[in-house]
């Protein structure tokens, strides 16, 4: 296909939008105009309809790339201009055009310095990151994967709290020092196969010491994404930090980038190193469950917990990665495989959800007393009562509860771990206690008991724009919970055939 | 089909509409409209149970939606009715509705009354779709269902400190229960590829042939493993020791819930779950004594604690925590049907005593401490009465309901021959004694004696309004008569055939039923058995310590001060737990955070590369001198080395 279509749309779209609303939006004199953040949600609004043909459009009987756009870009290094999605990129796209407009609605009036430029910013971090998702060649996607980091650079550099600074910079040099190893990878990989495109380094033969090189180079990329212990410290102060709006899609969208990028580039070009160190990705992901939900427990700055809590999820995804090998080698066949990167997947799309609406939960009190403090609250729910039946909601999500999204990856993820290794499914459920007794004691401190003060007795109630934000979210934690098939549905076609691919070996 | 989802959904519209609309539809219109749905349900499961009583009436297992299918597994939403479920289903709508009434009385004043509805419709929904599931996912989505419910009503009254800890608590040791209960749902499903009840069952031979090994050089049998882990999640739910802790403290929500979630249904999901699963446990001889072990250790231990207790409630919790253990003893005596005839007169008689102690909690305008009561008779004949009822159904009087039920299981008991079983008839035959005692010590305290009401209480005395005491009369009939119509149906008579399952050699009831001659020959054959006479031996041990001689629980408590302050601090589980888990989990995550992640990963590894960084720049900001001569000669240098590279390397 040579023309532009629905993907180059849903990339481009949002980027010029960004351009416009800079363009038009009031100066660095900061007197507010309406209309720019109104241009700013129409196109974050657009964006999202414009999506909706990618699932209803979707074949869910084949894994092969469907809206597929391709065209020559630099010819002399053939590299291309290739979009494409299948079952694991497609659900995150439709992720991240759904909360891009939940966020900007979420920071509608709060955002008072510079609101324009916060507009265009999240406008411009969502074309680049559906280009993240969307990109099948390496060299494109190098380029949005590395775009992206400057508009939330921003985000957290000019719309952060006090410290903001140092945790940009961490932010930056911890996830740009990752992708440049990435990048000598990606080189490598095109001096091989004389190509840039995505899927024509999976069918390229790599001895196993080249696949370790390259599994190592593109670990430390996606690690320090994830973010996998030990490389997740970035997190928590990049988070705190953040505005709103900013944690919240670094959360859902941004930590995501990890787990696409494992199941994109790591896994399939490097089946048999990633099968010699799954052992040692199993092990860090449950460190991050177990080792994490301990540190989360002792957090007294809400974000900060959500932050550590986030870690521990994304965990899970991990794990369900790379259970394929134990899975194989202990029963002999592969069933439980595809469960264990299906329950990944689900956890990714599930955790984008809840960590996104525990964010917002968390600004919709900031907002109000301007303190992140688990101390300065308590007894939330006697002024805030609808906001409370929320956060309750959000926190069982964040709990696993059944009926909600935060169930079905996790159950998945450890109905899978069971056939590997029993003790892996052991130390993975220890998130059933630790997960559950670190958010209901956050909940139990900010929400419950008697006023904490008089300035939590002065609080007003969820207003309908934040009620509205909330609402959507918590619709979407819901229908995930109790009905995952059409979900699910969407990938299994690529999830199989992903499943025979990384366990055939390459060598 | 149509009718299972109608029971199922009818409970919850009605708990969505006045959870989310109660605010438009007023307190009456929440009211009417969960009763209503309850009432519709009940009525529906009253049908649904005649229909499964017609002779050849067969196991309906049907699917109502595919939740999602990967890897070839099928997990689905489905119903299983047979006469198991179609029982408890009857069992729960019922109490739910006589509490849905009470309520009106109870809650009239409450501001959060809307609330409180919209969470015990939504509570008979969770539990109903626990009851009738056709397979593990949705076992586990009720499961946890309910314990939500139980944790929003544990904590209704949320500006309390007490309450809220207690529903966090309760919350946690259900999910260490989960914990296992999931990690079993999950080698069952490695084990038989499915999460369908009939095709794990079907499997069950198979299954029990598997062996596994946990660590190098230990194997164990695949069913057992599962079954005990199952039997964990029954343990947390169904508060056997030593995940009871939660129950006694649940005491802190409204009595009605204490009487619905807290006595007669949620608390036995674990019992319910166990008998369901009586296809696997049978191929467990280990897991069925350990099921016996625990089920009697419990039934006897925390009945002495109920004897030292001074909150009204509490006291009735204990004595839920004891039966709940007789119930899991008969289950570990492969005596299911009983476990199951136990939990259904318990339901009755146990929600009619958490339900008078309300009603006594309301005439004495909320005092709970039952040394500040006494002589209440005169002032509550109705309360009064239908205590008496359901104290004695309790303690096995003769003739009332909990008579056959206990009766029967301990004979059962006595008659199991697997390891334990000897040390389980003992304990369940002392614990009569105890059940005896706690109960009239409880009874005698409240309503006999003299009256030792404070002004404030004596001043709102009055019986209860109706909406009260008509749940209190209803609930009597059953825990006065339900014994001698059902006993021979259930235990003896084949009525649970085709949904419980018993290996022949296991078949204690069948031994029992061999001797079994209608309910009133049952009658006089316990009448001169040891567990009668133990508990009017109880009775009038109450009698003369806490009426006839007042003085004397006081002198025995300071003649053994060892055994009574054990009992006080209810063995120092709760010291324990909190002092040695949460504390220790605390210090474990505050020493990962402090030491890992702030001073090695951040400390010494991120800001140490930063300095080293800086140290770097620093020597290295020497060669960027400012002399433009210095630039060019390494300018040269490099163009000659790359001159050099690229066409000498040729």
């Amino acid at each position: 296909m040579a023309s532009f279509g629905l993907l180059s749309l849903l990339v481009w779209l949002p980027i010029l939008g960004g351009i416009v609303v800079l363009a038009v939006g009031s100066g660095a004199g900061g007197e507010s105009r309406r209309w720019d953040r109104w241009i700013a949600l129409t196109v974050a609004v657009a964006v999202f309809l414009l999506s909706i043909p990618l699932y209803t459009g979707f074949d869910t009987t084949t894994w092969s790339m469907q809206f597929v756009e391709r065209m020559p870009w630099i010819p002399s290094f053939s590299i291309e201009y290739y979009l494409g999605v299948d079952g694991f990129s497609m659900p995150l796209i439709i992720l991240t055009t759904v909360l891009t407009p939940l966020v900007m609605i979420a920071g509608w009036d709060v955002i008072k310095a510079r609101p324009a430029q916060y507009f265009a910013a999240f406008l411009i971090l969502e074309g680049l990151m559906v280009g993240v998702f969307a990109a099948l060649d390496a060299l494109l996607f190098y380029v949005f994967w590395e775009a992206m980091l400057i508009p939330m650079f921003i985000i957290i550099g000019v719309w952060g709290g006090e410290r903001r600074v140092y945790a940009t910079i961490k932010f930056f040099l911890y996830t740009f020092l990752g992708s440049v190893f990435m990048l000598v990878a990606l080189i490598y990989l095109y001096l091989q196969s004389a190509s840039y495109s995505i899927l024509d380094f999976h069918q390229l033969p790599l001895s196993h010491p080249e696949q370790i090189a390259i599994f190592i180079a593109f670990f430390l990329a996606f690690a320090v994404k994830v973010p996998m212990w030990p490389v997740h410290t970035w997190l928590p102060d990049a988070h705190v930090e953040a505005p709103t709006g900013g944690s919240v899609i670094l959360a859902a969208v941004l930590l995501k980038m990890g787990g696409y990028g494992f199941l994109r580039f790591s896994l399939p070009i490097a089946p048999d190193a990633s099968g010699s160190l799954a052992a040692v990705v199993i092990a860090l992901s449950l460190v991050a469950v177990v080792y994490i939900g301990f540190v989360a427990l002792v957090q007294e700055d809400m974000k900060k917990l959500i932050a550590y809590s986030s870690i521990a999820h994304m965990g899970f995804v991990t794990l369900g990665f790379f259970l394929a090998w134990s899975i194989q080698a202990g029963t002999g066949n592969l069933p439980g495989i595809a469960m264990g990167i299906t329950g990944g997947m689900v956890q990714m799309i599930s955790h984008g959800f809840v960590s996104g609406a525990l964010f917002l939960c968390v600004g919709v009190l900031y907002d109000r007393l301007h303190s992140r403090r688990i101390s300065d609250y308590g007894g939330v729910v006697n002024t805030m009562p609808v906001f409370a039946a929320f956060m309750v909601l959000f926190a069982m999500a964040n709990a696993g509860l059944p009926g909600t999204s935060g169930f079905v990856g996790e159950f998945l993820v450890i109905l899978a771990s069971f056939q590997a290794n029993i003790w892996y499914a052991v130390l993975a459920a220890t998130t059933l206690v630790v997960g559950a007794a670190y958010t209901l004691w956050l909940v139990k401190r900010v929400v419950f008991g008697p006023v904490g003060n008089d300035r939590v007795a002065g609080m007003s109630d969820l207003n309908s724009r934040e009620f509205l934000v909330l609402a959507i979210a918590a619709a979407g934690v819901l229908l995930i919970g109790v009905w995952p098939a059409p979900l699910v549905e969407v990938m299994t076609a690529t999830v199989d055939h992903f499943v025979q691919h990384i366990t055939t070996s390459k060598l | 089909m149509a009718l299972h989802l109608a029971i199922v959904l009818a409970p919850l519209a009605a708990a969505i509409i006045a959870g989310l609309f109660g605010r438009w539809i007023g307190r009456s219109g929440a009211h009417c409209v969960t009763i209503a749905a309850v009432g519709a349900s009940f009525l529906m499961s009253v049908i649904v149970l005649l229909g499964q009583l017609e002779p050849g009436a067969l196991p309906q297992n049907e699917t109502v939606y595919t939740w999602l299918v990967t890897d070839g597994v099928r997990m689905e939403i489905g119903f299983l009715v047979d006469r198991l479920t179609a029982l408890m289903m009857c069992v729960v709508t019922f109490v739910s509705l006589m509490v849905h009434v009470y309520t009106i009385g109870y809650m009239h004043e409450d501001p959060g009354y809307q609330r409180f509805f919209s969470y015990i419709s939504l509570f008979t929904f969770a539990m109903l779709m626990l009851v009738m599931a056709n397979n593990f996912l949705q076992l586990f989505f009720g499961w946890e269902a309910v314990g939500l419910v139980s944790y929003l009503l544990i904590g209704f009254w949320y500006t309390r400190p007490t309450a809220i800890f207690a529903n966090m608590k309760a919350f946690l040791v259900n999910r260490v229960g989960d914990f296992g209960f999931l990690l079993g749902i999950a080698l069952l499903l490695a084990s038989s590829g499915s999460l369908d009840y009939a095709t794990v069952f079907a499997k069950a031979p198979q299954i029990a042939q598997q062996t596994m090994e946990i660590a190098p050089g230990t194997t164990w049998s695949v069913m057992t493993l599962a079954c005990i882990l199952l039997f964990v999640g029954a343990m947390g739910k169904s508060a056997q020791m030593p995940l009871h802790v939660w129950l006694p403290d649940s005491m802190e929500g409204p009595t009605p819930i204490s009487a619905l979630i807290h006595a007669a249904t949620m608390v036995t999901a674990g019992v319910f779950m166990v008998a369901r699963m009586s296809p696997l446990f049978e191929y467990s001889e280990t897991a069925l004594s350990v099921v016996l072990v625990v089920g009697a250790t419990t039934a006897l231990l925390t009945g002495f604690i109920g004897v030292v207790q001074h909150d009204i409630k509490r006291v009735v919790a204990y004595s839920t925590l004891s039966q709940l253990g007789y119930m899991t003893a008969a289950l570990g005596a492969s005596a299911y049907a009983a476990g199951i005839f136990h939990l259904m007169t318990h339901a009755f008689f146990k929600a009619l005593l958490f339900l008078a102690a309300g009603s006594v909690i309301v005439a004495l305008h909320h005092e709970q401490d039952i040394r500040r009561m006494g002589g209440l008779r005169k002032h509550l004949p109705v309360t009064y009465w239908t205590s008496l009822v359901g104290s004695l159904a309790l303690i096995g009087f003769p003739g009332f309901a909990g008579f056959f039920s206990k009766d029967a299981l301990i004979e059962a008991v006595e008659l199991a021959g697997r390891a334990g079983a000897s040390y389980a008839s003992f304990c369940l035959i002392a614990g009569v004694f105890v059940t005896a005692l706690y109960s009239f010590r409880m009874f005698f305290l409240v309503f006999h004696g003299k009256e030792r009401l404070d002004e404030d209480a004596r001043h709102h005395l009055h019986e209860s309004p109706l909406v009260i005491t008509v749940p209190l009369v209803l609930l009597a009939i059953p825990s006065l008569v339900i014994g001698w119509p059902t006993i021979g149906a259930t235990l003896f008579a084949g009525y649970f055939d085709a949904a419980i399952f018993v290996m022949p050699g296991n078949d204690v009831l069948a031994r029992l039923g061999s001797d079994f001659h209608g309910a009133g020959g049952f009658l006089l054959h316990g009448l001169t058995g040891l567990p009668v006479l133990l508990s009017v031996a109880g009775v009038a041990a109450a009698w003369y310590l806490y009426l006839y001689r007042p003085a004397v629980p006081e002198a025995i408590a300071t003649r053994v001060a060892v055994l009574h302050r054990l009992l006080v601090n209810k063995y120092y589980f709760d010291d324990f737990n909190e002092k040695v888990l949460a504390r220790g989990a605390r210090l474990t995550g505050g020493a990962l955070w402090r030491f890992g992640d702030v001073a090695v990963i951040d400390g010494a590894l991120v800001n140490g590369s930063a300095r080293l960084v800086a140290w770097a720049a620093a020597i290295v900001r020497l060669s960027q001198s400012g002399y433009l001569y210095h630039y060019a000669f390494a300018m040269i240098i490099g163009l000659a080395l790359l001159v050099y590279w690229t066409l000498g390397g040729v």
